[in-house]
């Protein structure tokens, strides 16, 4: 590890511990109410969500549609699992049970799919759009008919698990590993396969292999973010993971740039956010966001970020560069 | 017995509308190579049109239909000239991006104009039954049947017949050829446009006036399905989304008499996939290999 | 690259934060009394919700006009839920942080209510919902309450009503799968239309997207029964009747609560129908008349049963603050359990569940384009 790794890991070491401790001093001192603390939860859940979407959209470049269907199974497979632990009266710290809902549900998840992922990554492109499409639909109907579920009337009597402190953390866990990915053996191969699959696939690539990896992986954080989701809102109902939900999370990924995971975080933030403060305006956000999805695809079709990331500790340097810069002018000296 | 055949009617209602609304996903699909998500909105659109026609203005029943068709042509012209033509050189992915929110910003234009609540749509056809035997067809049924075949067989024979119709072929087999045999193609892509929109702003009337209500999200489900159409009949295949359109209408309202109401928008999604999956150039569509 | 995202990550709930900041100075203490409102005032249901909201907001202006609660203002605050339990959840936390709202008036729908309820109890928040029929609304929640009667209840008196006023032997339902009103009030028409000695002849069901009902209508005219029960909303309902009218079907529809509104736009195909509702607007009772009235001056249209339920929890809500004679929540809840009051939906009184003990069910029947009162149907 070179000096320079070492100084970034350690500034962003520092940025979030920092940032957990203005957000637990808040928290504390009830400056921050539950209704922010609802906002943070779920605006971690959706940064969850836009990351994963992000491994199909941006590093393998495909378009998936139906992320809504994975986070209801995901969603689905927690709360179940964790109402029947729960049942089952063995006396489990929150945390512990928690965190085996959403290995369950992100596991189920991923289990889904990687056999939806199998036979349909074949097809390309818009076709593979709608194919999602059209498996997240089955996956609402189902959840719909399906009796031990709830059926239409959702599941309920999902304990809350999922606090402020918890859902921080997990989603800091899930955006190093995400990134590690990014960076691993695994996910410069299946950003390979986006680049040019026929060539990829010349340089000895499994591509097949590593797209089912992409999408079982994708599918499994998905899963994970349901399962948050079910254990924020201890109820779940088969309408709201309909297609309109997979679609938002598509849009705040290309917002942020399809292969940008930072892209993704701030989209996800802003776009979460933005429609809170703007409740008297709810009417119009839906017609702001198509706007700017087709106005950013006609201009800037590679999203705010593109596929670069933001990085602090880059952000830092410049900041003392312009001023070293400054300093230089004033000393009449160029370099 | 006959309560099949009376199914059979039924599922021939659905089918013709779909069939309809199918061919201008098919046209565009042909010409640009585009899934032009937003032609359900083009149809719901439509439907609004003939509402407003028949409501505010009280035009006679072909007036409204011409009336509808014909601004949802210039409509679908527009939208093509200011949102896709940008693109038509940028990835796929970027123009299917734009389509989507180009069908976002139309749902919600509408529901900011016209208000979420549905409208009803007047009866603009006469109503009659007439009986067969036991069987009973509404003139509303027997007229969206006629008017969708009447409508399928013109376009055909526009596609073969005229020249605009030589050139639209020309351009959607091979653009760069077609220019230069001196083929406009950006008018030939407009014309496809205005004629698909036409077709799916009739596909609309027929449908709210079928099921007799309008309202923003009407474009969504049967723009799907319409698009599940054209994918099995063979996407890019003019009789292809139309026997396509038969077909979905058909299964769905079989699913509904004889197996399962719940699960019937599933075994038509559960369709799509395994044809997708097994034959992704559809029922009418040769096998081509990819090409390095 | 990880140390990037994380940056950002740090970067922009830090702005997050100071947007936290901001917004929490306004909850403050003052002499008006303020009362949540939550319902889907947007989206496919937003009729119920802005109807309830309409009523409610006339209820405190006349409450207000008459002095308030001991000379303190009401002020209603309102939040669209979007008939979403993300946006209901988000909702009732402002109501209560923000806005610091003594009692809840809402949700109206079961589904956003349900996923509002654990919050709700922990916060021992004095809750009345106009409007939301599930039954688990008030389970094990002893401070929540509601003003309508429940799904089963309202099944069963329908099924009453068929069996003996109509006399009819046999009964088809049309469920909407997807949709657990329906679902809860036809499984309790099932029951009591058989234990009056009935015959179900069938029962068919449509997705909550379906628009093409002619698949399950053929197969309900070749069973011909008596009656079909349709317990749905009036835009589903709609063009269900219509559709049954132009195949020509003569059995007789009956609906619940959802039908009201259904004489606006499908007066036609509704003609001669029955459905089970809140109120009556026919009704003599001079308490109806003047709320008519009154919703008349105030909106200019003729109120539903959801604007009238909201009417009611709000006057049912200040007697019992009155009562309290305290904003303390426990006090409230004392006071709301207390309840007896005769309000437009009949008279409100509340079981130990929460919900309204023996109250009437009333039986209107769409002619001309007019909702009449046609009967009154107490379960027992």
């Amino acid at each position: 590890m070179d000096h320079n790794k070492k100084k970034s890991y350690l500034i962003n070491a520092i940025a979030i511990v920092a940032l957990y401790l203005v957000f637990f001093v808040l928290i504390q001192t009830k400056t921050m109410n539950n209704y922010f603390v609802g906002i943070a939860i779920m605006t971690c859940i959706m940064i969850i969500m836009a990351m994963s979407l992000n491994i199909v959209a941006g590093f393998l470049g495909e378009m998936a549609l139906g992320h809504a269907g994975f986070m209801a199974i995901g969603a689905y497979s927690s709360a179940s699992f964790s109402i029947a632990l729960v049942d089952s009266g063995l006396p489990l710290p929150h945390l512990v049970i928690l965190i085996l809902a959403m290995i369950v549900g992100g596991i189920v998840a991923g289990i889904f799919g990687f056999l939806i992922g199998t036979p349909t990554l074949r097809l390309r492109g818009d076709y593979l759009g709608i194919v999602t499409i059209g498996f997240s639909e089955i996956i609402r109907i189902f959840f719909i008919n399906f009796g031990p579920t709830g059926g239409a009337a959702g599941l309920k009597g999902i304990t809350r698990l999922v606090n402020f402190n918890n859902v921080y953390w997990i989603t800091i866990l899930v955006a190093v590993l995400i990134f590690t990915l990014g960076r691993s053996k695994q996910g410069r191969a299946i950003i390979s396969i986006r680049e040019d699959e026929i060539a990829s696939e010349a340089a000895g690539i499994p591509t097949t292999r590593y797209k089912v990896l992409a999408f079982s992986l994708a599918a499994f954080f998905a899963g994970i973010g349901g399962a948050l989701y079910a254990h924020y809102q201890s109820f779940l109902e088969p309408s709201k993971f309909g297609f309109m939900f997979s679609i938002e999370m598509f849009v705040i990924v290309v917002l942020g740039g399809l292969g940008s995971l930072t892209g993704s975080i701030i989209s996800a933030i802003v776009l979460t956010i933005l429609p809170e403060m703007l409740r008297g305006f709810s009417e119009y956000r839906l017609l702001v966001y198509s706007l700017v999805l087709i106005i950013m695809m006609i201009f800037r079709p590679q999203g705010i970020f593109g596929r670069s990331e933001f990085s602090l500790t880059a952000f830092i340097e410049s900041l003392i560069q312009r001023k070293n810069v400054k300093n230089s002018i004033g000393g009449g000296e160029a370099s | 017995m006959n309560l099949f055949l009376q199914q059979l009617i039924n599922g021939l209602n659905v089918g013709s509308i779909y069939a309809l609304i199918a061919i201008g996903y098919t046209m565009v699909y042909g010409i640009i190579k585009l899934i032009n998500f937003a032609h359900g909105e083009i149809m719901m659109f439509g439907a609004y049109f003939a509402f407003i026609a028949a409501t505010s203005f009280h035009l006679p029943v072909w007036a409204v239909l011409l009336s509808s068709m014909v601004i949802m042509a210039i409509i679908g012209v527009t939208i093509e000239f200011i949102a896709y033509r940008p693109l038509r050189n940028a990835p796929r992915l970027s123009a299917l991006i734009t389509a989507i929110g180009v069908s976002l910003f139309l749902q919600n234009l509408a529901l900011l104009i016209f208000k979420p609540d549905p409208k009803v749509m007047p009866k603009i056809f006469p109503e009659t039954i007439y009986k067969l035997g036991e069987i009973e067809i509404s003139s509303t049924t027997l007229i969206t049947i006629g008017l969708s075949i009447f409508f399928m067989v013109l376009l055909d024979l526009y596609i073969r017949k005229t020249k605009q119709g030589r050139a639209m072929r020309a351009v959607s087999e091979d653009k760069d050829a077609a220019i230069l045999m001196g083929i406009n193609v950006n008018r030939t892509i407009s014309l496809t446009f205005a004629v698909g929109s036409a077709l799916g702003a009739l596909g609309g009337v027929l449908y709210s006036v079928a099921y007799i209500q309008v309202y923003p999200t009407m474009g969504v489900m049967p723009g799907l399905k319409a698009f599940i159409a054209a994918v099995l009949g063979g996407i890019g295949i003019i009789p292809g989304a139309m026997l396509g359109g038969f077909i979905i209408g058909m299964v769905e309202t079989m699913t509904k008499a004889y197996l399962s109401t719940t699960w019937a928008d599933a075994i038509v999604f559960g369709i799509l996939i395994v044809v997708l999956l097994f034959k992704p150039t559809g029922i009418l569509g040769k096998n081509t290999r990819e090409k390095v | 690259m990880k140390k990037k995202v994380v940056s950002v990550l740090s970067v922009v709930m830090l702005i997050a934060s100071v947007f936290a900041f901001a917004g929490c100075s306004s909850s403050a203490k003052s002499d008006v009394i303020k009362l949540g409102f939550i319902g889907p005032m947007t989206g496919d249901a937003a009729i119920y919700g802005s109807s309830a909201d309409a009523g409610a907001k006339l209820a405190v202006k006349e409450i207000n006009a008459a002095g308030g609660i001991d000379g303190k203002n009401i002020e209603l605050i309102g939040y669209d839920s979007k008939a979403d339990q993300t946006e209901a959840i988000n909702a009732y936390n402002r109501l209560r942080d923000q806005d610091g709202v003594v009692a809840v008036i809402g949700g109206t729908l079961s589904g956003e209510t349900l996923a509002m309820k654990d919050i709700m109890v922990k916060d021992n928040m004095p809750v009345l919902s106009p409007t939301a029929t599930a039954v688990e609304v008030t389970q094990d929640a002893p401070n929540i309450f509601r003003a309508c009667f429940l799904d089963d209840y309202q099944g069963q008196a329908a099924a009453n009503f068929a069996a003996t006023t109509l006399g009819a032997k046999t009964a088809a339902l049309l469920i909407g799968t997807g949709n657990p009103y329906s679902e809860g009030v036809s499984a309790a028409f099932k029951t009591a239309f058989t234990a009056k000695g009935g015959t179900i002849a069938g029962s068919e069901s449509y997705g909550t997207a379906d628009k093409d009902f002619s698949a399950q209508l053929t197969k309900i005219k070749e069973m011909n029964p008596d009656v079909v029960f349709v317990p749905d909303y009036v835009q589903t309902v709609g063009p269900i009747l219509q559709k049954a009218k132009e195949m020509g079907i003569t059995a007789k529809f009956i609906g619940a609560d959802g039908w009201d509104g259904v004489q606006v736009e499908y007066a036609d195909a509704a003609q001669g129908n029955y459905f089970t509702n809140h109120y009556a607007a026919d009704s003599p009772s001079p308490t109806v008349q003047n709320f008519i009235k009154a919703y008349q001056t105030e909106y200019n249209k003729v109120p539903n049963s959801f604007a009238a339920l909201g009417y009611d929890a709000v006057y049912a809500m200040v007697d019992a603050i009155k009562a309290a004679g305290s904003t303390d929540s426990a006090d409230i809840i004392k006071a709301l359990n207390a309840t007896n009051y005769a309000g437009v939906t009949g008279n409100l009184k509340f079981d130990e569940q929460g919900n309204p003990k023996d109250k009437e069910v009333t039986i209107i029947k769409i002619d001309g384009g007019q909702l009449k009162y046609d009967s009154t149907v107490v379960n027992n």
